[in-house]
């Protein structure tokens, strides 16, 4: 029988015990003693969170197909059994062998958001294995970072012990062998660490070197060895049809999230929203072949069970061939009992036929992102929505049976005025009226339930908008109250609710987002405070973190609240991730000027991402 | 087509809850490609139903769930179908055709019969001296831990007391009153009409506590309240951190006044 790492007694005394317990269906049992390399794969957050991240199963899937590789996953404890496993000393385990973490080779933790930074130290610190990379000795796993916020790494610099860059389906094949290569020969871990450096994609903070500035900028920032690589490239794949997918993912107990098959049909973006770090750092756009996904599909569902197929991307509408996969899907699983979902869809008459047939449209709501209120903002992010796209797609809504629609903005966007913000409650308030206008009252399902919500605007590296500068929490809730002032005062204010996220956390993300390795102690010392779960609203301490920064004479506002002169070294500039910084200094300078730039398809920006040959660059697409 | 199928529940498995053993079979019954029955409307669903919800931390030999299907493979081929894609710790054990007038499983369920062991080593408190490098120790192995015949069962009662208990306290008693704590706060129940079967056993050398007792929407007696009566009938203090509870079977009432029928008894394999 399966072993426990938990008494019965622990288990039966925590929230959802199924969360650690493993034996899920399609998860993989392997002997120990006949694997070479041990990996746990973290999420760094609870369980239902995590299992639903679907990168972690593209690398579970490819790992185990390594017959010499076990990878396992681990996920981040509740506050309740994180008490349990502190007081007893209990190291942390992986799920599937409930073998101490500690005990592996590897323990590969994937970054998704900035607030999930004291999680790492909790994994490392229940897992006891040293915090700091210095640290650890040759008995203690590699411990890699990789996901979207390994670009800009630094602020996690202390903790780890390489990082990945890029999408992982290239290069782990190299590191595994290289280990295994040099564990054989009886290298030490400081030994291998150097030639792992040398891996494309892979970086070893231990191994680079920041002086800074009398005001606090990096003067320089450089490897301390003459072998390793000045500038890291970011590790793309280039033919998303062939590349591995998880046919068999993961099924937890317990409801997950993303309780459903993910199908990705494509990476990237072709739209260039200067906000977005995904359109930036996933480019080019990779389309995967129809045939590929919809025999992925089925393979997924028979495997899994699920009753639910979503198809994943950052902008569903442009894939090439999204009418064939949907038209396919809607026929193939009539009756089955499975539903389909579509997010990220653009609302025009084909989104709004498929949706038709594949959801309640009495009880969906629609979902349009213009992210800021008025046409000049929208110019200067570069998102390429106009009013009359929303209200016009809204009608056909309203037309088609919908009475919900959502509007997802941000406030503290660049240039943003008071005219802006309040924009943002004119335009609810005109979709409002579409309805009233569009729908007789005979036909009317009630009053339509316009819902607005606004979240503060983080600039992010490796997009148009790193140089940007945030604001005080005071300030942004001041502009959330005038959008609340300003929908309160329009006609059809009874058919608008606005919510909005809060501003304390908003200004810490920005700090880890665009913060350097000096910030090292300061996450040490939150969470030695007690931090976990900090993009939790009810675990987040504001005073903790003010705390931290004046505990280690480390002045928040140096990272967020100045605008960057477009000169300055940034703590990231090591990174190369295709996209030029000439250009997005172009789109900085462009979104001062309000200057839409095309997508992908209408012209080439020039972004720089051609020299990886692939995708969007060269005219590849799904047929 | 009605199809009643019984599983068995062990090993870590018992930490899954019973909605979530819900969505467990609905998934299982798309895996394994059962032919099962929706329902009508927009947001179709199986046509399935759990016999008696089985508490979290609980094994069981006998549980139920009913389905409807519109055409189905002979019991063998559809268990080995279902067996194919359990997972470890849940095994379909029977696949039978139920008459077509046949009640739910959920609707009949009537009594249900267990075993109560004793959990060691549970109640000594936090492991102190673990230091760093210790991963599992006696006290934090559920699975090592029950104690032999000639030990103490729970809070040192002996096996020979726990017998006598039930000879003075139950069966030789007018009533067994206990409080049952509810929703709506305490009530007051006799157990003896309640409990069909009471009785020390011993199995490879182990003691435990047998007991088969009502169950199902009217009446539904848990089993360690039985045992929380004898303890405190004869002093001694009752932690349910020390009790291990393993599910026999599940009964319907057979013909009248011919005792119980195990819900698989009611449906005839498809050959």
């Amino acid at each position: 029988m399966r072993k426990s790492a938990l008494s019965d007694e622990i288990l039966l005394s925590v929230q959802q015990p199924a969360r650690y317990i493993g034996g899920e269906v399609n998860s993989v049992m392997k002997d120990p003693g006949k694997v070479d390399i041990r990996f746990a794969m973290c999420f760094p957050d609870v369980y239902e969170i995590g299992m639903s991240h679907l990168g972690i199963q593209i690398l579970y899937d490819m790992f185990n197909q390594r017959e010499n590789v076990w990878c396992e996953r681990v996920y981040s404890p509740w506050p309740d059994l994180h008490r349990i496993l502190k007081e007893r000393q209990i190291p942390l385990f992986a799920l599937e062998s409930q073998d101490p973490v500690r005990c592996m080779d590897f323990l590969g933790i994937t970054l998704q958001y900035e607030m999930c930074y004291t999680n790492v130290l909790q994994i490392l610190d229940l897992s006891q294995i040293p915090l700091c990379a210095k640290d650890r000795s040759d008995a203690d796993p590699i411990v890699i970072g990789g996901g979207p916020c390994v670009y800009n790494p630094e602020p996690l610099a202390d903790f780890f012990d390489l990082f990945y860059i890029g999408e992982g389906e290239t290069q782990y094949d190299a590191l595994f062998d290289l280990y295994l290569k040099m564990r054989g020969a009886g290298y030490s871990r400081k030994e291998f660490l150097h030639e792992a450096a040398k891996i494309p994609g892979i970086y070893v903070p231990s191994l680079y070197e920041a002086t800074y500035r009398k005001d606090g900028t990096i003067a320089d920032f450089s490897p301390a060895a003459d072998d390793i690589p000045v500038v890291i490239r970011r590790e793309v794949v280039t033919d998303m049809t062939n590349i591995v997918y998880p046919e068999k993912p993961v099924v937890p107990f317990i409801k997950a999230t993303q309780d459903r098959v993910v199908l990705e049909i494509q990476r990237g973006c072709i739209r260039g929203c200067r906000f977005c770090q995904a359109g930036m750092i996933y480019r080019p756009v990779r389309e995967k072949n129809v045939g590929r996904l919809k025999e992925l599909a089925i393979k997924m569902l028979a495997a899994t069970g699920h009753d639910e197929i979503s198809l994943s991307s950052l902008s569903s509408s442009d894939y090439t061939q999204i009418g064939e996969l949907v038209t396919f899907l809607v026929d193939e699983l009539k009756g089955s009992g499975v539903n389909i979902s579509l997010p990220s869809l653009r609302i025009d008459a084909f989104s709004l036929d498929v949706m038709s047939k594949v959801q309640d449209v009495r009880k969906s709501s629609l979902t349009f992102a213009p992210e800021a209120g008025s046409q000049r903002l929208r110019d200067v992010i570069n998102k390429g929505l106009t009013g009359e796209i929303i209200l016009d797609g809204a009608q056909l809504a309203f037309e088609g049976g919908w009475n919900k629609v959502k509007f997802y903005f941000m406030l503290g966007l660049p240039t943003e005025t008071e005219e802006d913000m309040r924009a943002i409650a004119a335009l609810a308030n005109e979709t409002a009226a579409r309805y009233y206008e569009t729908v007789p009252k005979e036909k009317r399902n009630g009053k339509c339930q316009i819902t607005v919500s606004t979240s503060f605007f983080v600039p992010k590296p490796f997009t148009p908008f790193q140089w940007a500068r945030m604001y005080p929490p005071e300030d942004y809730i001041g502009r959330a109250r005038i959008v609340n002032d300003a929908v309160k005062a329009q006609l059809n204010h009874k058919s608008i609710r606005y919510n909005w996220h809060e501003a304390d956390v908003t200004v810490i993300e920005g700090v880890l987002a665009r913060g350097d390795r000096r910030l090292g102690p300061v996450l040490r010392n939150v969470y030695e405070k007690g931090g976990i779960f900090d993009a939790w609203s009810e675990y987040f301490d504001y005073a903790r973190w003010t705390e931290a920064f004046a505990e280690c004479s480390v002045a928040p506002d140096f990272y967020t609240m100045r605008e960057r002169p477009l000169d300055e070294h940034l703590p990231w500039d090591f990174i190369d991730t295709g996209v030029t910084k000439e250009f997005l200094q172009r789109e900085w300078k462009r979104a001062m000027d309000g200057q839409v730039t095309p997508n992908c398809r209408e012209k080439c920006a020039g972004c720089g991402v051609l020299a990886y040959g692939c995708g969007v660059c060269v005219g590849e697409s799904a047929v | 087509m009605k199809i009643r199928i019984r599983f068995e529940k062990h090993g870590v498995m018992k930490f899954v809850g019973h909605l979530d053993m819900m969505r467990y079979f609905q998934k299982a019954m798309r895996r394994a490609g059962i032919d099962i029955r929706y329902s009508e409307g927009f947001s179709p669903h199986q046509i399935m139903s759990f016999a008696a919800p089985l508490g979290v931390g609980i094994t069981s030999n006998g549980e139920y769930l009913d389905i409807e299907v519109n055409s189905s493979r002979s019991s063998e081929e559809s268990m080995r179908a279902l067996n194919d894609t359990m997972v470890e710790g849940i095994r379909v054990v029977s696949y039978v055709r139920l008459p077509e007038d046949a009640k739910t499983a959920m609707s009949i369920v009537a009594a249900a019969d267990y075993e109560l062991t004793c959990r060691q080593g549970q109640s000594a408190g936090p492991a102190d001296d673990g230091g760093p490098g210790r991963m599992t120790d006696g006290g934090t192995d559920g699975r090592r831990s029950v104690k032999t015949a000639e030990e103490t069962l729970w809070d040192g009662i002996t096996a020979e007391e726990l017998c006598d208990a039930i000879t003075r306290y139950f069966d030789g008693a007018p009533e067994a009153l206990v409080t049952k704590k509810t929703k709506k706060g305490e009530r007051t129940l006799d157990l003896k009409p309640l409990v069909y079967g009471l009785s020390v056993e011993e199995k490879d050398g182990q003691p435990f506590l047998y007991v088969m007792l009502s169950t199902g929407s009217q009446d539904n007696i848990k089993p360690e309240l039985v045992l929380e009566y004898l303890l405190a009938a004869t002093g001694h203090t009752f932690d349910p951190a020390t009790v291990c509870i393993h599910r026999r079977n599940v009964y319907a009432h057979a013909a009248a006044g011919a005792g119980f029928l195990s819900l698989d008894e009611m449906g005839e394999n498809i050959v």
